[in-house]
C-alpha cells in the first residue's frame, strides 16, 4: 500500500532582505544564487519541494548555514516563506487564519529544538505539562498526561527537579517529552542532538527509534550529522546553499550520488551500514538451504556469508528466492571496492 | 604614508591651540571690548531675541489645568482620577505601616485599629529575607529594622517604607508595559526611546514642578514624582530582557499554540524573570533615592527629616535620618536581590502537605502579629518601641563635628581656599567670560570634529536652545561645577581603577565601597560636606565628585581587566616591564571603556548638581529649584532641558569619539 503524503511543500522560497517578495514576483523564474547576491538578498531557502509521508522518517540534512532551520521553520509555518505552497493532509497551511494555526499546533504539531528551550521557572513536571495547559486543559489530566509522557522517555522520579538540575542529555529527554504530550501527528526535530556529547548522543538515536518503533509518527528530523541521518533516516534530504540538492533513501545517496558534493558527503560512510543484500546480490538464483534477506544490511549478515564460504541465497519478504550474494561481494563492500554485480 | 599623518595630526593639533588662544583672548577680553564698543549683545544673548519658551509653557500648563476638556472628562478630573488612583492603596498601607485605621473625620478622628507593631513588621521582614534567600538575610533584615527602632527612626521609616511600597508596584507595572509595548511594536519602541535618554538626563526637580501644579502639595505628588524618575530603567531593562530571551523559547511557545497573550505572560516573561528582578531592584533603588527630593513636594517621611535639618543645619538629626536611609535603602536592595535568585528545586512543597506545613513563615508571622496586637492593648512597648530605651548620636555627631571645626578649621581652610584659587576660580573664570556666540561656534566645531556634521547639528541646535532661552552664563556655571569636579573624579577614580584591576584584594575592597557609595541616596553626601565646609562651589563640587566617582572606578577597571590576554602576553614576551605593560598596552586598549566610564560620571554629576544648588551653586541646577520654590512651571521645565541639552551634547561627543577609538583598534 502506498503511503499517504502527510506534508507536503512546492516551490517554497525564503529569502531575507529588503524587497524579497517584489524580487521574487518581478525575476519571474528560478534566480540564481549570483543574482541573489546582487540584490542583497539571502537565499536561506530556495525553491524547496518536499514530501513528507506518513509514518517516516524524513530526515534533512546539510552544513551549517544551508538553510535547514529556515525550511523547517517555513513548514512550521514560524516564518512566513517568501513564496511556495505548504500543505498539510491536503489542507493550505498559508491560508490558514491565526486561529487555525493555533488549533493545528496545539493538537498536530510537535517540535524539539536544539538547545531544549525548557522553560526555566517550571519544573521537568510543568514544563511537559505546559502545552497541555495552554490548551487549557484541567490540572489533574495535564498532570497524568505528563507523567505518562516522562515515564516514557524514561525520567520518572525528576518529576520536581528544574531543568538547570538536569544533564543536558536529561534536558532533551524532557523536551521530547513534552513535545509528545499532545501526541502530535507531525513532529519537527531541529538537530536535537546537535548539543550533546557523542556518546550520550548515541544513547538518544537509539531512545529516538525506541520511540519512533512505539508510536510511530511522521517526523521531519534536521542534523548537519551525516552518521546520524543515515543511522535515522528512511529518506534523507541534502540542502546546500538553500537549494535541495538531492531526495533519497541513504542507500541510494550512496549508490548514486546526484553530485559531487553529496558524493563527498558519501564518501566516508562505511558502506556496510547502508547498502542490503538487494543492491548488491547477483540475479543469478541458486538452490541453499541458508538464506539471507534482501532487505538486510551488509553490515548484518556479513559474518554468516563469510562463514559460509560460498554464495548464499537472497529471499525476500516471502521467502521466495530473488538471487544470491557471494563472500567476495561482500569483502567488496566492506573495504569500499566498487561493487560490479 | 606616515609622514602624511604625523603632519595631519600636527596640523590639527595647531587648529586646537589656536582655537584655545582665541577662546582664552575673548574670555579675558569680550567684557572690556563690549564696553568699549557699546556692544552689549557680546556677552549677553540680545533679550529682543529670546525665545519665550518658559512663559509659553506655563500658559500651556494653564490652560490644561483649568480650561483643557476631553469630551468625557476634563484634564483636572483625570488629575483627580489618577491621584485618587494611588492614593487609596497609599492610604491603606500607610495605615497599616504607620497610622493606623482611622473612624471620623480631622481632629476628631478616633483610631479603631492601631498600626502594625514594631515587633511585627520586624518579624515580617525577618520572615521574608529567610524566605528569600537564608537566614544570614534574615538577620541583616532584622538588624536593620530593629536599628530604625532602637535609633528613634522608626515612625518617619514607616511612612517612607509605605511610599516604597506603593511606587514600586506602580514603578515596575508601568515599566513592565511600557516595555513590553516597546517590544512588540517597533514604532513604540523609536518613539518611546528619546523620551526614555531625556528622562534619565533631565534633574528630577524639573519636572517636580508641573507634578506640583498637577497634583497639588502632599505625598500623592511625591508618588508620582518618584514612579515617574523610576520607571525609565524598568522600561528600558523589559524591552532588553525580552530581547534577550533565546528565539528558540519563542518559537517553542508558538509551536505550542499559545495565543498572543498566553506566549509573552506564560513564556517570554516568566523566561526573561531573572533580568527583569534587576529592573525591580533598580526601581527599588531609585525610589529611595528620590525619597529627599520628593519630601520637597509633600513625601513626609525619613527624606522629610533629612531636608528638615538640612535647611536647619542641624547636622546630627540630618545625619542620623540619612543613616536611616542607607539602612533602609541597604535592606531592600539586598532583600530585592536576594528574590532575583532563582528557586531550589520544589521538592519541599508538595501539594498534598498541610498548610501549615507548606507556609510555616507566613502563618508565623500572622499568629505573632495578632499576638501584639491584641498584646499591644496592654503593653504600650509592644505596640511601638519605648521612647525611654532609644539612642540617639545626634549629639555626638554635633559634639565631632564642633571639635573637627574648632580643632581642624584652619586647615579645612587653608585646602578650601587653596582649591578654589587656584583651579575652581580660574576655571570659573574662564570658562564664564566666553562669549555665547564664540561658544556656540565652538561646540558646534567640537560634534564636527568627534562625530561629522550630524553630530555638529544636533550639538548646535541644543546650545541654541540654552542660548535662546538666556541661559547661557548660568549654563558656563554648570559646565564649570560639572567639569571641575568630572575632572577631579577621574584624577582620583582612574588610578583606583587600574589598581583594582590589578591587584584582587584592593579589587574586593574597592568593589564595596564602591557598591556602599552607589546604594547611598545622592543627599546624604551633602550632609557630612556641609558640616565641614559650609555652603559654596567647594561643597558642592566635593559632594559631585562623591556622588559621581563610582563609574570612574569601575569602568577603569573593567576596562583594564578585559583587555585582550593574549595582547599583554605578546607583551611579555617582548619583553615589557610592568610599566611598560600598564602605560603602552593595557591603558591605551582600555581607553574606550575609560571613557564611557567619564561619560557615565558626567551624567551622575549633571545629575547630582541640581541637588547641590540647595547649597547655595549659582548655575542652571539653582534655576530650576529657584522655579520649584516659586512654582514657575515654565522656568523650571527650560532650565532642566537645558541641563539635559548639556548632558546630551557630552554624551553623545564621548561616544563618538569613543566610538572612533574603538574602530582604530579594531575592538568594535
Ligand atoms: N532572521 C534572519 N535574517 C537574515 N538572515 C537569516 C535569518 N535567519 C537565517 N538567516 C540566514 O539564512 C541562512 C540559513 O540559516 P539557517 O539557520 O536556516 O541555517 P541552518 O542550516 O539551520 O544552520 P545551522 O546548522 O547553523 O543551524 C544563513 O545564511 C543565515 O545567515
Ligand atoms: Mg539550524
Amino acid at each position: 500500500m502506498e503511503k499517504s503524503v502527510k506534508l507536503s511543500c512546492r516551490h517554497v522560497w525564503k529569502l531575507f532582505g529588503h524587497g524579497a517578495k517584489e524580487f521574487l514576483a518581478k525575476s519571474g523564474d528560478v534566480p540564481s544564487l549570483q543574482e541573489l547576491q546582487n540584490a542583497d538578498l539571502i537565499g536561506a531557502v530556495r525553491d524547496a519541494n518536499i514530501e513528507v509521508l506518513e509514518g517516516e522518517i524524513f530526515v534533512i540534512m546539510g552544513l551549517s548555514g544551508s538553510g535547514k532551520s529556515t525550511l523547517v521553520r517555513c513548514l512550521s509555518r514560524l516564518v512566513e516563506p517568501t513564496a511556495g505552497e505548504l500543505l498539510f493532509e491536503g489542507v493550505d497551511l498559508r491560508k490558514m487564519s491565526e486561529r487555525e494555526l493555533i488549533e493545528i499546533r496545539r493538537h498536530k504539531l510537535g517540535m524539539v529544538f536544539q538547545h531544549f528551550a525548557l522553560l526555566p521557572h517550571l519544573t521537568v513536571l510543568d514544563n511537559v505539562a505546559f502545552p497541555l495547559d495552554v490548551q487549557g486543559l484541567d490540572k489533574a489530566s495535564c498532570e497524568a498526561k505528563a507523567r505518562q509522557v516522562i515515564d516514557l522517555v524514561g525520567l520518572s522520579g525528576r518529576e520536581l527537579n528544574y531543568p538547570r538540575e538536569l544533564s543536558g542529555g536529561q534536558q532533551q529527554r524532557v523536551g521530547i517529552a513534552r513535545s509528545l504530550a499532545v501526541e502530535p501527528e507531525l513532529w519537527f526535530l531541529d538537530e536535537p542532538f546537535s548539543a550533546l556529547d557523542p556518546l550520550i548522543r548515541r544513547e538518544m538515536q537509539d531512545e529516538f527509534l525506541r520511540l519512533q518503533s512505539m508510536l510511530h509518527k511522521t517526523i521531519v528530523f534536521i542534523t548537519h550529522d551525516f552518521d546520524e541521518a543515515i543511522r535515522l533516516a528512511d529518506r534523507i534530504a541534502i540542502m546546500k546553499d538553500g537549494e535541495i540538492i538531492q531526495i533519497a533513501t541513504p542507500e541510494e545517496l550512496v549508490m548514486n550520488p546526484a553530485t559531487d558534493y553529496v558524493g563527498e558527503f558519501t564518501k566516508h560512510i562505511p558502506r556496510a551500514k547502508v547498502l542490503t543484500v538487494g543492491s548488491v546480490m547477483s540475479k543469478e538464483i541458486i538452490e541453499g538451504t541458508e538464506t539471507v534477506s534482501v532487505s538486510a544490511r551488509i553490515e548484518e549478515i556479513a559474518d554468516k556469508v563469510e562463514s559460509a564460504g560460498k554464495p548464499m541465497s537472497v529471499v525476500d519478504a516471502d521467502g521466495k528466492p530473488v538471487g544470491s550474494i557471494r563472500p567476495s561481494t561482500i569483502i567488496d563492500v566492506l573495504v569500499g571496492r566498487k561493487v560490479i554485480s | 604614508m606616515i609622514q602624511k599623518a604625523g603632519r595631519l595630526f600636527s596640523r590639527t593639533s595647531i587648529v586646537w591651540f589656536a582655537l584655545l588662544l582665541i577662546t582664552w583672548l575673548l574670555s579675558t577680553y569680550s567684557r572690556d571690548m563690549s564696553k568699549a564698543l557699546e556692544a552689549k549683545w557680546i556677552t549677553r544673548f540680545p533679550a529682543g531675541w529670546r525665545l519665550s519658551l518658559k512663559n509659553d509653557i506655563s500658559a500651556a500648563m494653564k490652560w490644561l489645568v483649568e480650561e483643557a476638556d476631553f469630551g468625557l472628562f476634563t484634564f483636572r478630573e483625570a488629575t483627580r482620577g489618577l491621584a485618587w488612583l494611588i492614593e487609596q492603596p497609599y492610604n491603606l498601607v500607610l495605615s497599616v505601616l504607620s497610622s493606623g485605621f482611622m473612624e471620623g473625620q480631622g481632629s476628631g478622628a478616633v483610631q479603631i485599629l492601631p498600626p502594625l507593631s514594631w515587633i511585627a513588621v520586624t518579624a515580617i521582614v525577618i520572615a521574608a529575607g529567610h524566605f528569600a534567600k537564608d537566614w544570614k538575610l534574615a538577620l541583616l533584615m532584622g538588624l536593620a529594622f530593629l536599628y530604625l527602632a532602637v535609633f528613634g527612626q522608626w515612625d518617619s521609616a514607616m511612612v517612607t517604607l509605605a511610599s516604597i511600597i506603593i511606587a514600586v508596584p506602580f514603578g515596575v507595572a508601568g515599566g513592565l508595559l511600557l516595555g513590553i509595548a516597546a517590544y512588540r511594536w517597533n514604532w513604540f519602541d523609536q518613539a518611546l526611546k528619546p523620551i526614555l535618554d531625556l528622562m534619565q538626563t533631565i534633574p528630577v526637580f524639573a519636572y517636580l514642578v508641573p507634578i506640583l501644579f498637577l497634583f497639588g502639595f502632599g505625598p500623592v505628588s511625591a508618588l508620582v514624582a518618584t514612579i515617574i524618575y523610576a520607571m525609565p530603567p524598568m522600561v528600558r531593562i523589559t524591552t532588553l530582557a525580552l530581547r534577550a530571551v533565546p528565539d528558540e523559547i519563542g518559537d517553542f511557545g508558538v509551536m505550542s499554540g499559545c495565543t498572543q497573550r498566553q506566549l509573552m505572560w506564560k513564556v517570554l516573561v516568566p523566561t526573561a524573570k531573572p533580568d527583569l528582578m534587576v529592573g525591580v531592584n533598580q526601581v527599588i533603588m531609585l525610589s529611595l533615592n528620590m525619597v529627599i527630593i520628593a519630601s520637597m513636594i509633600g513625601a513626609g517621611g525619613l527624606g522629610f527629616d533629612v531636608l528638615a535639618s538640612l535647611r536647619r543645619l542641624d547636622i546630627g538629626a540630618g545625619l542620623e535620618a540619612g543613616i536611616a536611609i542607607v539602612v533602609l535603602a541597604v535592606a531592600l536592595d539586598r532583600l530585592s536581590q536576594a528574590f532575583a535568585q532563582p528557586r531550589q528545586s520544589g521538592e519541599e512543597r508538595r501539594r498534598s502537605e498541610s498548610f501549615l506545613k507548606r507556609y510555616p513563615r507566613t502563618l508565623f508571622v500572622l499568629v505573632l502579629s495578632i499576638a501584639c496586637l491584641a498584646a499591644g492593648y496592654f503593653f504600650a512597648f509592644i505596640q511601638s518601641y519605648p521612647e525611654a530605651l532609644q539612642v540617639t548620636t545626634g549629639t555626638f555627631w554635633d559634639e565631632l563635628v564642633k571639635s573637627i571645626n574648632i580643632n581642624y578649621f584652619d586647615d579645612l581652610e587653608a585646602v578650601k581656599s587653596f582649591m578654589l584659587s587656584t583651579f575652581m576660580l580660574p576655571v570659573k573664570r574662564f570658562l564664564g567670560g566666553i562669549p555665547w556666540a564664540w561658544g556656540w561656534f565652538l561646540i558646534a566645531a567640537a560634534g564636527w570634529y568627534f562625530g561629522g556634521w550630524r553630530l555638529s547639528l544636533l550639538c548646535a541646535l541644543l546650545a541654541f536652545f540654552v542660548i535662546a532661552n538666556g541661559l547661557w552664563a548660568k549654563a558656563m556655571v554648570t559646565v564649570y561645577l560639572c567639569g571641575v569636579s568630572v575632572v577631579i573624579a577621574t584624577i582620583i577614580g582612574i588610578p583606583i581603577g587600574l589598581f583594582s584591576a590589578l591587584n584582587e584584594r584592593a579589587d574586593r575592597i574597592v568593589g564595596v565601597i564602591i557598591d556602599t557609595l552607589q546604594t547611598l541616596p545622592s543627599f546624604v553626601y551633602l550632609i557630612p560636606v556641609v558640616m565641614l565646609f559650609r555652603v559654596g562651589d567647594f561643597s558642592a563640587m566635593i559632594a559631585v565628585v562623591l556622588y559621581a566617582l563610582a563609574p570612574a572606578i569601575r569602568y577603569a577597571a573593567h576596562g583594564i581587566k578585559t583587555v585582550d590576554p593574549q595582547l599583554i602576553e605578546a607583551g611579555i614576551v617582548s619583553g615589557c616591564t610592568k610599566r611598560q605593560l600598564l602605560w603602552r598596552i593595557r591603558a591605551p586598549l582600555a581607553l574606550p571603556e575609560i571613557m564611557l566610564g567619564i561619560n557615565q560620571t558626567i551624567m551622575l554629576a549633571l545629575s547630582m548638581l541640581v541637588i547641590t544648588a540647595l547649597v547655595g551653586t549659582r548655575d542652571l541646577g539653582q534655576e530650576v529649584y529657584i522655579a520649584l520654590t516659586k512654582a514657575d512651571i515654565g522656568r523650571g521645565i527650560v532650565a532642566g532641558l537645558a541641563i539635559a541639552a548639556i548632558a546630551i551634547i557630552a554624551d553623545r561627543m564621548i561616544a563618538a569619539s569613543a566610538k572612533s577609538m574603538r574602530k582604530r583598534y579594531g575592538l568594535a
